[in-house]
């Protein structure tokens, strides 16, 4: 094996020892049930204690990027599904917020709103799969079933909403395709009314469980300082105790006229992460019911502003990011005044959170890897692009 | 007839009955219960297709078993690839051969106890059995030439062999205080009086440690959750049987349960008065036939504290399971073996 595969900075070498013995390889992956995906990692361990993890990416590499510069803009929408495909929404998000802004576009308030209730339920649903499989991986089978369930009614509704389940498509540039169809929004609030007490299951099952803790406090940790060396963001960060939010640290759409908290955490631990990320839920929850009031109270107006037939972005670049369930995804666009972007590079919060990875998991034991793997929560789709 | 040959009779026909039992009836039921069980915990239906709600399910499983391909690894030790799991298996058949299901029933104008070899070492052969056990773990991880198959084996052995030994010392109190090794008496003595005058005088009550100690140790000697570290299938693929396939695969699949159904045999024979009932002394033959269905109840009731353990807790890691069993079980059993022996000295119990 080369020693220059993965992406892990400095490692240290295999020690030798006065025995002539030294620490076993261990391929962990890409087929391998707790890499959530085709992820590789490297690892030597020392009996069970994890001496270097190092991850090794590219496996689902699909030239994503090179992909959009061949695409018209409203054409590239398709593949921004694909990167992180279980929160397809803030995909398209970011995309079109990045090319708005270029264009200097004014979005009308209920398109701002559905684009915000929209958001929220991804960010719903894809905390409920990231619980579903952390939880499976420290050996817990049942929360698995119980946030699936909750997760497909999500998913029902993405689907009487744009006819696709997890490759939404769901934005456009300058707003949205569609309105809402009738009776949705009530469907949407009798869910969110009852999902706080859905939540409150999942939290009998682990929050106060003895051997959940057991196997999550002290487990990964990354502090603050080493969070921002990484770029780490999303829950990562804000377990470490930063509140550092895309939706409060550089508002889009109307996220400023909502009332949410941003949970922090203390010990920066797999714990902390867990805690941060039910609460997340809570706060999505609550925001989800003020959008429905608001779309309650204004039931009709425009969902497009007005966007030029053919996209033609002034010769310029913008960068614009959305909070994104696994953290800040952004995307940056470089346009030379033609009708296909010229560069759109993304910034995948998976990917970069995944750096982190061998400096959490060194000298911990293998069966703390599957648990910091999943608390870093990544898609491999978004890793490798 | 010659009293040996009636003997001998007596005997196949029990091991026809015990085997009859659990082969045929509690383990496919006990496959077809923890699915459905698993079904309704995790709010879904579980599997209810094969014959009437699914109960034909674990026979469907076990033709499928024999019916796949048979593939061992090509750099695998043939050998043991091909022996470790009969290693498993065959112990886990005949550690019922001890554990008495029922009292002693009168037929044919003999005596006939109801425990197939009562035999008076019968506890130490449980874990004599269970101890070669370990070795099918041992040698399926070694064999498949696989790593991750490897550290399930390393893992297996090490968890087993640490658990064991607080199990047995908290099984030592209870020959303390049966005085006799001999599973038959351990449930005599437990029905013969009452515990501060009240209580049956099963040793759950006056033992109350070493009774936690024993199953929870259970859990540990049958890898089941929270104690599934040699398969943690999110960490080690499928540990030990990672390389298994068809009905190789099928034999620890067997084994497992059958050491499931063993284990809360013994729960029950051990702590739980066995056949006894408190309270109650049944006879005539009826009253066999009784101690017979209150022991199936008793055993059943722990195989449901399994099931429902499993679909419940998250797994511990691989030290902290050292740590357990070292540090707190091995002292506490110790503790319960001198209070057990203090209640026998000043004649409480």
């Amino acid at each position: 094996m080369s020693e220059t595969v993965g992406t892990a900075g400095s490692v240290p070498e295999t020690r030798d020892t006065m025995l002539g013995l030294r620490e076993m390889e261990l391929n962990f992956g890409p087929q391998h049930p707790s890499t959530h995906g085709v992820l590789r990692i490297v690892l030597k361990v020392d009996g069970e204690r994890i001496v270097s993890a190092r991850p090794d990416v590219g496996y689902l590499h699909r030239g994503t990027e090179k992909l959009f510069e061949t695409e018209t803009y409203p054409m590239v929408i398709p593949h921004t599904d694909r990167l992180d495909y279980v929160a397809a929404a803030t995909n398209n998000h970011a995309y079109c917020l990045t090319v708005e802004k270029l264009l200097g576009l004014e979005i009308p308030k209920r398109a701002q709103y559905i684009r915000i209730v929209l958001d929220e339920m991804q960010r719903i649903s894809s905390h409920l799969l990231w619980l579903a499989t952390a939880a499976i991986d420290l050996g817990a089978i049942t929360p698995f079933f119980y946030t699936f369930r909750e997760r497909e009614v999500i998913l029902d509704l993405f689907e009487d909403y744009c006819g696709a389940r997890l490759t939404l498509n769901c934005m456009r540039v300058g707003g949205l395709q569609e309105d809402l169809t009738p009776g949705w929004l009530e469907k949407l609030r009798a869910f969110t009314e009852d999902l706080g007490s859905k939540i409150d299951e999942y939290e009998d099952l682990l929050t106060e469980n003895r051997i959940w803790k057991m196997r999550t406090v002290g487990v990964g940790i990354l502090t603050t300082e080493r969070c921002i060396a990484w770029g780490v963001t999303g829950p990562p960060l804000r377990a470490a105790g930063l509140a550092w939010d895309v939706r409060r640290a550089l508002p889009y759409e109307c996220y400023p006229e909502l009332d949410f908290e941003i949970p922090t955490g203390k010990n920066a631990d797999t714990y902390d992460r867990y805690l941060v990320r039910i609460a997340e839920l809570r706060q999505s929850r609550r925001i989800l019911l003020q959008c429905c009031d608001w779309l309650a109270a204004n039931p009709t107006g425009e969902i497009r502003g007005k966007v030029p037939r053919v996209i033609k972005p002034p010769a310029g670049d913008a960068y614009a990011s959305v909070e994104s369930p696994k953290g800040e995804l952004g995307f940056y666009l470089v346009s030379n005044g033609g009708n296909k972007p010229y560069r759109l590079r993304v910034r995948p919060p998976s990917f970069i959170n995944l750096q982190a990875l061998p400096e959490m998991a060194r000298g911990h034991m293998v069966s703390d890897l599957v648990a910091i793997i999943g608390t870093i929560d990544i898609v491999l789709g978004e890793v490798d692009r | 007839m010659s009293p040996t040959l009636a003997a001998a009779l007596e005997g196949a026909a029990k091991i026809a009955f015990v085997w009859a039992c659990v082969l045929g009836a509690v383990l496919p039921n006990l496959i077809w219960v923890e699915r459905r069980m698993a079904g309704l915990i995790q709010d879904r239906p579980g599997p209810n297709r094969v014959g009437p709600f699914g109960l034909f399910q674990a026979v469907a499983d076990i033709l499928k078993l024999l019916m796949k391909e048979d593939v061992v690894p090509m750099y695998a030790d043939r050998l043991l690839h091909t022996v470790a799991p009969l290693i498993l298996l065959v112990p886990a058949m005949t550690t019922f051969a001890v554990i008495p299901f029922g009292s002693t029933i009168h037929l044919f104008g003999r005596d006939i106890s109801l425990v197939v070899a009562d035999v008076n070492i019968g506890i130490l052969y449980v874990f004599a059995l269970t101890s070669v056990g370990i070795y099918g773990l041992v040698l399926a991880g070694w064999a498949s030439n696989n790593k991750f198959a490897l550290l399930g084996g390393l893992r297996s052995s090490a968890q087993v062999i640490s658990y064991e030994l607080a199990m047995g010392i908290a099984a030592i109190s209870v020959f303390l205080a049966a005085g006799s090794l001999r599973l038959q008496r351990v449930v005599e003595y437990q029905a013969s009086g009452t515990f501060l005058g009240f209580l049956p005088l099963w040793n759950c009550f006056p033992q109350a440690i070493g009774c936690l100690i024993f199953i929870v140790s259970a859990f540990a000697e049958t890898n089941r959750v929270p104690f599934d570290l040699p398969e943690a299938e999110a960490e080690l693929v499928a540990g030990y049987h990672t390389e298994y396939s068809a009905f190789r695969f099928g034999m620890f699949f067997m084994a497992e349960y059958l050491n499931l159904i063993a284990a809360s045999a013994m729960m029950a024979t051990l702590y739980f008065g066995g056949w006894s009932l408190p309270y109650l002394h049944l006879t005539g033959i009826f009253g066999s036939l009784a101690s017979i269905a209150v022991f199936a109840a008793k055993t059943g009731f722990f195989i449901f504290l399994f099931v429902w353990v499993r679909w419940t807790l998250p797994r511990f890691r691989f030290d902290q399971l050292m740590n357990l069993g070292w540090k707190v079980f091995l002292p506490l059993s110790l503790l319960n073996l001198l209070w057990t022996g203090a209640l026998v000295l000043w004649g409480v119990i």
